[in-house]
Formats: C-alpha cells, sequence, structure tokens
C-alpha cells in the first residue's frame, strides 16, 4: 500500500500512538521534544492532506478496511481539512512553546503525563475533525475531553483553583457529552446508520418529534462544548487557571473544532430538508448577537487578563454563531474564516500572557503594569494581536470582521442590518478592553509592591512561537485569499451549494 | 512647474516610502556619532523631499502615477495614487522635515534631551507614515498608515518619560486610537460594504448606493469627522493640547504639520473623493458639521485667548485653525474644498513659524508663560520678527499666504449661502488678533519684568550672544526665519497653487 492511500489514517493514528510513548520517557526535556515532533509531522501530514482535498474534491477512507455501513469512514472534504490543518498548525507553535511554560508550572515528575495528555488532546481533536461518523465524533470528543480535564487540573501547581475549574468544566462537559451522545442513539433509532452522509441520506423527509428532539439533544450538547452564550460559564475558569500553554492551545483548538462539527451536523447531517434548522438558525442569531455584546461587557470589566481573553472568546463565538445563522455561503464561510483567525489572534495573545505569567508569575492586570518598558517584544506582540483582535486592517481580525459584515449586508433581511450594526457596536467593546491593557502596560514600571524589580527577558523559543503566530496574524492580513478561498469552497460544499462563486 | 525627476513618478513613490525607514536605520546605526546621526536625518530628509519632489511635479504635469503594494482580497489592497491634494500635502510634510531636522539639531541638543537617537528614528518613521497617508489610493490604506503615524509619535509625545509626558501620551494615544478605530475603521467597513469599494474617486463614490437624504450619510459623515480624531475637531480635541508635553520640535512640526494636516487632509478627501461634493451638499448632511467646524472655530479660540502657557496657546490655535480645513470640507463647494486645501499648507508654515520661535525662546530664556515674555523682543528681535510674520500669517493678513485660505473660504461660504460663516471667519480672525499679535507687541514695546531663567540656572544652554542681544542658537534661529520667508512667498505663489490643486474640484473647475 503506498503511502497517499494511508494518508487520512495517518494525522491521527501518529499522535494516538505517540501519547503513551510520553508516558514511559524520562520527566524534562525528552517528553517535550517528542511531542514537538509528534505536532510537526501531524501538520506537514495536515497539509499534505488539504492539498489533495483542494486538488482532487473530498477523500473517503475505511477505517480497518471495513466498508461504510459498517466501519467508520473517515470523510475529508474542505472543511474538516482546514480545521484539521488549524489545530495541528496551532499544536505545531503552540507545543515548541510551552518546553519552558511548563517546565516553571507542572511539577516535574509529572511532565511525561502533561505531555501524554496533551497529545491525546491533539489526537482526540483531530479524530473529531476526521471523522465522517457520528458515534466516532462522539469517542473523539470525549478523549480530547478527558485529556483537557486533566490538562486544566495541572494548572493547580500555581492556582489550586484550578481544580474547582477542571471539576466545572468535567461537570459541564460530561453533560454536554450526554447530551450529545443521546442525540445520537435517537438519530440512530430514526435511521439505522451512524454514517453522516447515510444520516443525511435517511434522513430527508423524515420531520417527527424523535428526529426533532436528536438534533436539540445534539445541539445543545454542542453547544457546551463550544461554550455557546448561556452554556459559557465553564470556560472563563477554565482557560483561566490551566497552565499558560493549554489556554493557548485550547483556545485555539477545542471551542474551533466544537464549532466546525457543529457545521457538520446542521449541514451535513441535518441539512436544509430539515425544516426545524431554520428555527435553529435564528435562534442563533440572536445567542450570537447576546454573545457578543454580554460576554464582550464581561471582559471589560475583568481585572484578570486571561479571564478577560476568556471573555473575548466567548464574545468571538458569537461571531461565528452569527455567521452560521445567515445559513448561506458566505456567512458560513465568513464563520469559518473567523475559526481560523480567531484560533491565530487567540493563540498569540495566551501565549503573550503566558510569557508574562513565567516572568512575573501571575495574570493579572497589575501584573502587566510597565510592560512595554520591561517586555518590549512581547508587548508589541500584545497590541499587534490585540489590535487583530479589534479587527484592524492588515491582520486577520479585520478580515474575519470584513467578511462577516460583507454576509451580513449581503443576506440584507431588516434583522441582518440591525446584526450588522451591532457587530460594529460590539467591536467597540473590543477596543474597550484591549484599550484598558495597552494601557496598563504603558504605566511606568511599579516601584513597589509584588510586581516591582527587574525582569530577566523572556526565553527565545517562547519569544520566536509569539512572534511566529504574530507574524501569521500580519500574514494572512494581507494574503487573505488562500484561506478565503478554502473557506468559501468549504462553505459551499458544507451547504450542498455548487461551489465557484467569487468571494 | 518643471522640474526634472529622476525616475518614473510610480518607482519615486516607492523610493521616497523606503528612503525614511533605511534612514531610520542609519540612524539607530549611528546611534553614539550625534553629527553622523543628524547628518543621517538630514541627507534622508534632503533625499526624500527630493523624491518627492518628483512625484509632485508628475502631478502637476497632469500625472496621477498609482502603485499596488498588496491585493489583501479582491477590491480590497494596498495601494497608492497620488492627486493633487496628496501631492501638496506629501510635498509640505517632507519639506518642513528638512527645516524641522535643522531646528531639532538646535533644540535638543541646545536642551540636552535625552535619548536623541530614539527620537531621530521615530521622526522618519512618522514622515513614512504621513507620506503614506498623503499617497494612499483608499480608504484601507490611509486607515493603515494613520493608525502607524499614531503609534509612532505616541513615543515622541512621551519624549521626556516622566509621569505628566505618560499622562499626556496616555491620553494622545487613547482618544486618537479610540476614535479611529471606533468610529473611523466601523465607517470605512461601512462604506466598503455599502458601494464594494473605498477608492478615493472623483466625485465620490457613495452617490450610487445612499439616497441623499437618507439618515445613513450623515452618520456616516459623522462618523468619519469624528474618527479622524487627528482633525481635532471638537469636542475630540483635548489630545492636541495634552501632546504639548512634548519637545518643542515634535509640536512644531508633527502638531502643526504632519500628524494635524493628516488629520484635516483625511477629512478633506473624504468630503471630496468619498462623498463627492455635490452628493454632500445635495445631502444636507454637511450643515451640521459645518456649524460644528464654526463653533469650534469660535470656542478654541476663545480658549486660546485664556491660555498663558504659550504652547497651549498656539494648540488652542491650532484647534481653531484646523477647524477651517473641516470648515471648508463641510461647505461642500469648490472655493471651500480649495481654501480648506489650501490652508493646509499655509497654516503649516505660519503655525510651525510660531511653534519653532516658541522653542527658541525657551531654549535661551527658559521661559514658557506668555505673561514673561514682556521685553524680550529687544534681546531676541528675529525671533520675535518671524513670530510677527508668522502671526500675520495665521491672523490671515496680506502679504502673508494665510491671507488666502480665509479668502477663499469666505467666497465659498459666500457660494453656499451661508453668511453667518463668513462673519464667524471675520470673528475669528479679531481674536486671532488679539491673542497671537498682542505676543510680539508685549515683547517688543513693553518693559521686562520678572528675572531670566537661563540667566539664573546656567545650565549650560548654548545660545548667541552679541551685545545686549541673547538668541538662540543658529539651528534654532534659522528655521522659523525660513518658513516666515516661506509665508511671504507663499502669498505671491496662490495662483500657482490655485491652479495645482483645481483638479481636485472636479469637472466644472477642472
Amino acid at each position: 500500500m503506498d503511502f497517499f492511500a494511508q494518508l487520512p489514517a495517518l494525522p491521527v493514528v501518529v499522535p494516538f500512538v505517540a501519547a503513551p510513548m510520553a508516558l514511559l520517557m524520562p520527566p524534562g526535556r525528552i517528553p517535550w521534544l517528542w511531542a514537538v515532533l509528534v505536532s510537526w509531522v501531524s501538520f506537514g501530514l495536515s497539509l499534505l492532506l488539504l492539498e489533495q482535498v483542494w486538488v482532487n474534491g473530498p477523500v473517503t477512507y475505511a477505517m480497518g478496511g471495513w466498508a461504510a455501513p459498517l466501519g467508520i469512514i473517515y470523510y475529508i472534504d474542505l472543511a474538516n481539512a482546514l480545521v484539521l490543518s488549524l489545530v495541528t498548525g496551532i499544536a505545531a507553535v503552540v507545543f515548541p512553546y510551552a518546553y519552558n511554560s511548563v517546565r516553571d508550572e507542572i511539577n516535574h515528575g509529572q511532565t511525561p503525563g502533561f505531555y501524554t495528555a496533551l497529545l491525546l488532546c491533539l489526537a482526540g481533536l483531530i479524530g473529531v475533525t476526521m471523522t465522517g461518523d457520528a458515534f466516532n465524533v462522539f469517542v473523539f470528543l470525549e478523549v480530547s475531553s478527558l485529556a483537557t480535564y486533566t490538562l486544566v487540573a495541572m494548572g493547580a501547581g500555581r492556582d489550586r483553583r484550578a481544580l474547582t475549574a477542571a471539576f466545572n468544566y468535567l461537570v459541564m462537559g460530561t453533560i454536554g457529552a450526554t447530551f450529545f451522545v443521546i442525540g445520537i442513539g435517537l438519530l440512530y433509532q430514526a435511521t439505522g446508520t451512524l454514517n453522516m452522509l447515510d444520516l443525511h441520506e435517511r434522513l430527508a423527509g423524515q420531520d417527527n418529534r424523535l428526529v426533532k428532539a436528536a438534533f436539540a439533544f445534539i445541539i445543545t450538547g454542542l453547544g457546551l462544548k463550544l461554550a455557546m452564550l448561556p452554556l459559557h460559564l465553564w470556560l472563563p475558569p477554565a482557560y483561566t487557571y490551566a497552565p499558560s500553554a493549554i489556554t493557548a492551545f485550547l483556545a485555539a483548538t477545542a471551542t474551533k473544532v466544537a464549532v466546525y462539527i457543529m457545521l457538520r451536523f446542521l449541514f451535513t447531517v441535518f441539512g436544509f430538508d430539515f425544516p426545524f434548522l431554520k428555527v435553529a438558525l435564528d435562534f442563533f442569531l440572536v445567542l450570537g448577537i447576546a454573545g457578543m455584546f454580554i460576554a464582550s461587557l464581561a471582559a471589560v470589566f475583568q481585572d484578570d487578563v486571561k479571564m478577560l481573553l476568556a471573555y473575548s472568546s466567548v464574545a468571538q463565538i458569537g461571531y461565528m454563531l452569527l455567521g452560521i445563522s445567515l445559513g448561506t455561503v458566505d456567512g458560513v464561510a465568513a464563520s469559518l474564516i473567523h475559526v481560523v483567525n480567531h484560533a491565530f489572534i487567540k493563540a498569540a495573545l495566551f501565549m503573550a500572557v503566558g510569557i508574562v505569567v513565567l516572568r512575573l508569575g501571575s495574570h493579572q492586570l497589575r501584573a502587566f503594569q510597565g510592560l512595554a518598558t520591561r517586555m518590549p517584544w512581547t508587548s508589541w506582540g500584545i497590541v499587534v494581536a490585540g489590535l487583530s483582535l479589534v479587527g484592524v486592517p492588515a491582520t486577520v481580525g479585520f478580515v474575519s470582521k470584513f467578511a462577516l459584515l460583507s454576509a451580513v449586508f449581503a443576506k440584507g433581511g431588516t434583522m441582518e442590518i440591525i446584526a450588522g450594526f451591532l457587530i460594529l457596536a460590539s467591536s467597540l467593546l473590543a477596543v474597550i478592553y484591549m484599550m484598558r491593557v495597552i494601557k496598563v502596560m504603558l504605566q511606568p514600571v511599579p516601584t513597589d509592591g509584588p510586581f516591582a524589580g527587574p525582569v530577566a527577558a523572556p526565553p527565545l523559543t517562547m519569544r520566536l512561537m509569539l512572534w511566529i503566530m504574530v507574524g501569521v496574524n500580519i500574514y494572512f492580513g494581507l494574503q487573505a485569499q488562500p484561506v478565503i478561498a478554502i473557506a468559501q469552497k468549504a462553505a459551499a460544499t458544507l451547504l450542498g451549494v455548487d461551489s465557484g462563486e467569487a468571494f | 512647474m518643471s522640474f526634472a525627476a529622476p525616475f518614473a513618478p510610480e518607482i519615486s513613490i516607492i523610493y521616497a516610502l523606503t528612503v525614511p525607514l533605511i534612514g531610520m536605520f542609519g540612524i539607530m546605526l549611528a546611534d553614539k556619532h550625534q553629527n553622523i546621526r543628524e547628518g543621517v536625518t538630514l541627507v534622508t530628509a534632503l533625499v526624500t523631499f527630493w523624491l518627492v519632489l518628483g512625484v509632485f511635479s508628475a502631478v502637476g504635469n497632469g500625472a496621477r502615477p498609482e502603485l499596488l503594494l498588496f491585493e489583501i482580497m479582491p477590491g480590497l489592497a494596498l495601494s497608492f495614487k497620488v492627486d493633487p491634494l496628496g501631492a501638496l500635502f506629501s510635498l509640505i510634510a517632507s519639506g518642513l522635515w528638512i527645516i524641522n531636522s535643522l531646528y531639532s539639531i538646535g533644540y535638543m541638543r541646545g536642551t540636552n534631551e535625552k535619548h536623541q537617537t530614539r527620537f531621530y528614528m521615530c521622526f522618519a518613521v512618522a514622515i513614512f507614515a504621513a507620506l503614506g497617508i498623503a499617497w494612499s489610493s483608499n480608504l484601507i490604506t490611509f486607515f493603515l498608515f494613520y493608525e502607524a503615524l499614531t503609534l509612532s509619535t505616541y513615543l515622541l509625545v512621551t519624549h521626556k518619560g516622566d509621569e505628566k509626558a505618560q499622562r499626556g501620551g496616555g491620553i494622545y494615544l487613547g482618544i486618537l486610537m479610540g476614535t479611529s478605530i471606533g468610529l473611523l475603521l466601523p465607517a470605512i467597513v461601512l462604506t466598503y460594504v455599502l458601494t464594494g469599494t473605498g477608492d478615493f474617486t472623483q466625485g465620490g463614490i457613495l452617490a450610487g448606493s445612499l439616497e441623499e437624504g437618507s439618515w445613513v450619510v450623515m452618520a456616516l459623515l459623522g462618523l468619519y469627522v469624528f474618527g479622524i480624531g487627528k482633525a481635532a475637531l471638537m469636542p475630540i480635541h483635548s489630545w492636541l493640547p495634552n501632546a504639548m508635553v512634548a519637545p518643542t520640535p515634535v509640536s512644531a512640526f508633527l502638531h502643526a504639520v504632519a500628524v494635524v494636516k493628516a488629520g484635516v487632509f483625511g477629512v478633506m478627501k473624504i468630503a471630496v473623493y468619498i462623498f463627492g461634493t455635490d452628493f454632500l451638499s445635495a445631502s444636507g448632511a454637511n450643515i451640521p458639521f459645518m456649524w460644528i467646524a464654526g463653533f469650534s472655530i469660535l470656542l478654541a479660540s476663545a480658549i486660546a485667548m485664556g491660555q498663558d502657557n504659550l504652547k497651549a496657546r498656539l494648540a488652542y490655535s491650532t484647534v481653531s485653525q484646523l477647524a477651517y480645513v473641516t470648515l471648508g470640507a463641510m461647505l461642500a463647494n469648490s472655493m471651500g474644498v480649495m481654501g480648506g486645501s489650501m490652508q493646509i499648507a499655509m497654516h503649516a508654515l505660519g503655525k510651525m513659524t510660531l511653534f519653532m520661535c516658541a522653542g527658541a525662546i525657551y531654549v535661551a530664556h527658559h521661559k514658557t508663560l506668555v505673561s514673561e515674555l514682556s521685553g524680550l523682543g529687544r534681546k531676541m528681535p528675529i525671533t520675535f520678527a518671524a513670530f510677527f510674520i508668522g502671526a500675520l500669517s495665521i491672523v490671515g493678513l496680506p502679504p502673508m499666504g494665510g491671507m488666502w485660505p480665509k479668502f477663499f473660504l469666505m467666497v465659498g461660504a459666500a457660494d453656499a449661502g451661508q453668511l453667518a460663516i463668513i462673519f464667524i471667519l471675520a470673528l475669528s480672525s479679531i481674536l486671532n488678533v488679539i491673542y497671537l499679535l498682542s505676543i510680539p507687541i508685549k515683547a517688543f514695546f513693553m518693559a521686562e519684568n520678572g528675572r531670566d531663567g537661563a540667566n539664573e540656572d546656567g545650565s549650560g544652554t548654548k545660545t548667541i550672544e552679541w551685545g545686549n542681544l541673547r538668541e538662540a542658537p543658529f539651528f534654532c534661529l534659522l528655521p522659523p526665519v525660513l518658513t516666515a520667508i516661506g509665508t511671504i512667498i507663499l502669498f505671491f505663489l496662490v495662483g500657482d497653487l490655485y491652479r495645482f490643486l483645481e483638479p481636485i474640484l472636479g469637472g466644472a473647475y477642472g
């Protein structure tokens, strides 16, 4: 069998096999190197896969050679190839960054376990993204989630509140997973299949209470996983108290994968033939707008920078939901574009915060006082990524907002136009909370208190990785066409519309 | 206007934008060697000016050089296209950079400022940004360079590094960034979404996409006019007086020329090329903003009268004079636009003269308050003569260039049937006479009061002394004299300037 025939299996198999091996390694540098190597290999494989899908169209792969109705099918089109490349790409940057931060925050003896959990989390996220089997989604979702609970709890070395945060996350996450699996069970009852493409065919025309219940269970379960507004309460503490590198990784990947899988269920499994979908989309419009405002407003009043950014993440989920709720190719594409771009933005910001935590031991806003003088490079990183979050031209954030607004105004209904203005208004809140951080950074270095005194320069790898991420923010802000083109085509495939419409 | 340009204007655009950046690195490398460092600044300024002159003369000959940098996505690009207004702004900015560099040498050494390398580096970046603003061909490019200008000048405003400078800098950054991201950016995105383009186009781009009477026109205009905080239209003006904590060369060049003019230049460009004067006047959305500008002119003048600190007085005077340009744009007819555009050039020279004189007074005598200046004119006759000429130009009296913008604005107001605006302009000139001309008169004719600060602490200020005279060092003295002469020369060049700017008025006049 040649390499390319097996390619679709490799991105998930490689980290899965590699994960337990990390556990056998001696604590310290070696498990880290192993994890970095695995992340780079996965990233390379993902890019190969993305290229293959872009050129040849969707790829189907039967796990273990068992064909569709019985076996598990991996079905990769542009939408998951894009998310897959994003997840592994973020891993390829965040894993190298993790070393110094982990050495500082995690017990030395726990490092092999830490990297094992990290690789399992990565493998789970990749699995969710690649599989074409509804139940397999649940399995991988739980693999990544269980690993995530462990990783968040490992923040306890620095702050004991990580334990309660992880416990909350575990309870909420498990409820979400349960809802999801109940929904899958109901779908199985209604159709007798678990393959997503099969499900779509067999659901066509079914509009009974059973299917509606399944739909509601699945959407609610996924809503919990992606921190949709009223179900978001687990996210801010989990992000805040998790180890720095974990926050950077999770913020850029976990919710993004959940958004992808939501798209997959909404449009591939159910699709527009399912009348109830419209109701859900209108619901998303309202929840999206509410999320943009309520979470942004909450972010404005945070005195903890990680908490602030976490609330901002919830708000950004609102933009993605808004894009989905339009139900048009442009809208879904804008949502996918924001999935990618927001991952770049938040990864950069949380990585910068991680550097501050490493050197000043705190992510309170007070610790940032005088940062512009103390760590000019890191500060510039925060400024550029912050501008990107706000949506300033020449950064990816602008591309996202622009795509979303164009989609909203192109739809052209009254609700949508109002939503457009609300998007603009909510960007103002982002200006306010980022400005708060930047203003504190510009203040003079404190002369007394816990954060006084000289600060050593941050490690080169961390700064380098931060600036690679910031560079990505600028590069794709100036060369937006690749991401837009892929997202556009992916959205068209998801919605089952002929692609070829120019942006 | 003929000038043998060395390169095709498109090439000159690239070079003129790169040279300041190369100069910045040169300044950084020459860090400890003062003379070489300032030499690099001057050479960079001269080369930049020479290149800009090439672009300027090409535009004067009817060319509209264009250059595409990046295409972010279809219909959205970073690109340049030089029109007469942009060419004029770039020429003023790069030309006065030379004069200001000379002045900086005198001032920074005269007052023994710290971090001089950073100072010159930031200046080079600021010029780069100003040129980018002047030549941008669409709103996105304009916005990017606008932000670059804010960021590069922030370090100049906080140059002294003490708490007062930090606070002033915080207000500076907060207001300029806040308004631009909060108001200007949404306006730009809205424009793109509504029209599908953001290119500066003769006659405007909104005409087909919005109805004349629509409230959206007024909302959009409001977002633009207040979003461009650098135009310092009241009530978005308070960053300007706060920016006066910067060393005087910064106030002279950036807060009388590059930064503030970038703001009003943007307002003018958006009025002419995004809204289009015809569409704007037909929509009636310009009227409220015209009144705000008129109000701003008078109120800022009134506040200026109460300021004893010389630089604060000049700052409020700038707020007032900037509103003239906004007023010209909001009159939305050809004479208003012409007057506003000329004001960009004329006020730059006049106000820069005044600031440089203020700096010279500080260097030679360590005096910052107007009330301390009595009798000082007899010690610094050259400085105060230059101040007098600059002040006359700001007031708008012949034979100073500052007269013309006022003249055209009054014609524009008459064309628009806004007689009250003519009254406001006249009243403002009278206020200018009171708070500006009183300064040299006091200095020449009143008896000296108070002690001489420089004599007292004797802190090694370098001065030119000759008999009873005690002037600022040569490099502080020459530049204001040059710009003062410049205001007189511009009075006679107005015909050329008019012909140069005529194409921006579009069909009927072009």
